[in-house]
């Protein structure tokens, strides 16, 4: 699986005054089993990038293609790249229709016209991968679930159509800090399981930081930086100049070393910076 | 697809027919529909052409957008054509089948068509050149005089901006869900009439279920804010007629009177 986007733009309402370019000139390539976070500002364009990965939105110039083949090809077929390409929009939970939590998440396979055994299989597996009891949940409205649940119930959906490519548009937003926890964790599992690739898009450098291998940073409908995640947090100052800033613990570590204690500032997570503050105070004992 | 929809839409600009005052604007968008309904023959559409076309020209708004705004209703333009010229009796011109053409069919259903285009048109600059608040404020204001005989002026002007409010947050709504379900594989372009009705299930049932929430979320938030309805209100902006406001509806008036006066000459 290889997404590829040439010197793509889209415009919004062209030729009206409400127009506004959403993307200008991007270039990009996502190959398989990556995981990249894409974080930018509100409407830094990254909800437009996504869109376009499964040609649910055509560029208005420029070319993308999905292993090999160009979505503005009428011989290309949506449907297969829809398949492949799984999206799970903002506020998904605003998506769910059926009577019970069975037929929503079945809806997808159904479309894909997969028979009645394998929609079965695939929902039985999505529910495990959200972490919903099958037995206890699949009968239920899922309407009268909590927000995260629901939230879970929809994401299950998309999976359900069995994605090479997983991309999540804010899967936190608007969560209590344990359901965004635990949404996160799923994600990871699912990554980590492997065969996978899964594009992020979010506001907080935390999730993206613990998570990511590779970060995409949008600006003003340009990507203005992408590479490995380390890399990108280097340049925190950067980052602030376009209101975006890292991680509290990167900065913390960063501020350390301004202070002449000999310590990374290229820390991630709480876990890795624990390390090394611990490496530092040991090191001063035994001085 | 579903951004061509542009009926209530507001165009912004400050050209003279967005500057008018808006009850000048609805009593001529009033008395246009009124004309329309008086031709009864092909020279005074002309007259009601060269209008719209003025207006359009002075107001700034790019004529793509108004022939944007009629294309969702080309269904009911074209299934109306096709009524009137198999139904209408009278001469025939040519037959297939059991489906008569008739010279009076042809004449109604090309009059009857350019009725409805520019019906359309010439209302939809109404909402294109003035924006709700004062689309409402003036419709409040020209409804006021029947409150005495139990017209709820304002509630009902209330509820005319807060339906062309939502018209793009509904529109923008459907525009997404949709989006969600053809992410799932959802087909909403293909299939026979059953196929694809069934198919807007996925889509209507999520769309109900948030407008439901979201007038209800609307209806707290008003009430938060200590809403109580029409009396003793007062407004920001009031509106103002003035001197261009009176001329403007004084040539109208006499221009449409001529129009209608044409089908007695």
């Amino acid at each position: 699986m290889n997404i590829k986007l040439e010197k793509l733009s889209y415009i919004y309402n062209p030729e009206t005054p409400f127009e506004k370019k959403a993307l200008d000139e991007i270039d990009i390539e996502i190959d398989k089993n990556e995981f990249i976070g894409v974080i930018g500002h509100t409407g830094s364009g990254k909800s437009t990038f996504v869109q376009h990965l499964n040609g649910l939105i055509k560029p208005t110039s420029g070319k993308l293609t999905i292993d090999g083949k160009d979505i503005t090809d009428k011989e290309t077929k949506l449907t297969e790249v829809r398949q492949k390409v799984g999206l799970v929009f903002q506020y998904p939970e605003y998506q769910l229709f059926e009577e019970t939590i069975y037929k929503d998440i079945a809806f997808g396979p159904e479309n894909l016209k997969l028979d009645k055994d394998e929609v079965h299989r695939r929902v039985k597996k999505s529910m495990g991968l959200v972490g919903l009891d099958f037995e206890k949940m699949k009968d239920r409205s899922p309407f009268e679930l909590s927000g995260g649940q629901k939230r879970r119930v929809a994401i299950a959906g998309v999976l359900a159509m069995e994605p090479k490519v997983l991309v999540l548009d804010e899967p936190t937003a608007g969560l209590d800090p344990s359901g965004r926890d635990e949404i996160l964790e799923q994600i990871d599992r699912l990554y980590k399981e492997g065969n996978i690739t899964i594009i992020l898009v979010s506001h907080s450098m935390e999730d993206v930081a613990k998570l990511a291998g590779r970060v995409v940073v949008f600006s003003g409908g340009k990507i203005m930086f992408d590479g490995e995640t380390r890399e990108a947090f280097k340049h925190s100052k950067k980052l602030e100049e376009l209101n975006l800033g890292v991680p509290q613990i990167t900065k913390f570590m960063q501020k350390l070393k301004e202070k002449n204690i000999p310590v990374r500032d290229d820390v991630l997570t709480v876990e890795e910076a624990k390390i090394e503050v611990l490496k530092y105070l040991r090191g001063k004992a035994n001085d | 697809m579903i951004k061509d929809i542009t009926i209530g839409q507001y165009f912004p600009g400050n050209s003279f027919v967005h500057e008018l005052d808006a009850r000048i604007k609805i009593l001529i968008s009033f008395l246009f529909i009124i004309t329309l309904f008086f031709i009864d023959s092909f020279v005074p559409y002309l007259f009601v052409l060269g209008f719209i076309l003025l207006v359009v020209k002075v107001s700034d708004v790019p004529i793509k957008f108004i022939v944007k705004g009629l294309k969702p209703l080309m269904y009911i333009i074209v299934f109306t054509f096709f009524i009137n010229v198999f139904l209408t009796p009278g001469t025939v011109l040519f037959q297939f089948g059991f489906l008569k053409v008739t010279e009076e069919g042809l004449y109604q259903a090309i009059f009857m068509a350019l009725r409805l285009v520019f019906l359309v048109a010439g209302t939809s600059i109404l909402t294109l050149t003035t924006s709700p608040i004062s689309l409402t404020d003036g419709i409040e204001k020209l409804l006021s005089p029947f409150r005495k005989i139990g017209v709820p002026a304002h509630e009902l002007a209330m509820m005319m901006t807060i339906a062309l409010r939502f018209i793009p947050t509904l529109l923008e709504e459907t525009d997404k869900i949709m989006k969600a379900q053809m992410a799932r594989g959802a087909d909403f372009e293909s299939g026979n009439i059953i196929n694809r009705g069934k198919a807007l299930v996925p889509l209507l049932v999520p769309l109900f279920i948030n407008a439901f929430r979201r007038a209800e979320e609307l209806a707290i938030a008003m009430e938060a804010r200590c809403y109580r309805g029409g009396d003793n209100r007062t407004r920001l902006n009031e509106l103002k007629i003035d001197k261009k406001d009176i001329v403007t509806l004084v040539l109208v008036i006499g221009f449409f009177g001529i129009i209608i006066a044409m089908r007695y000459i």
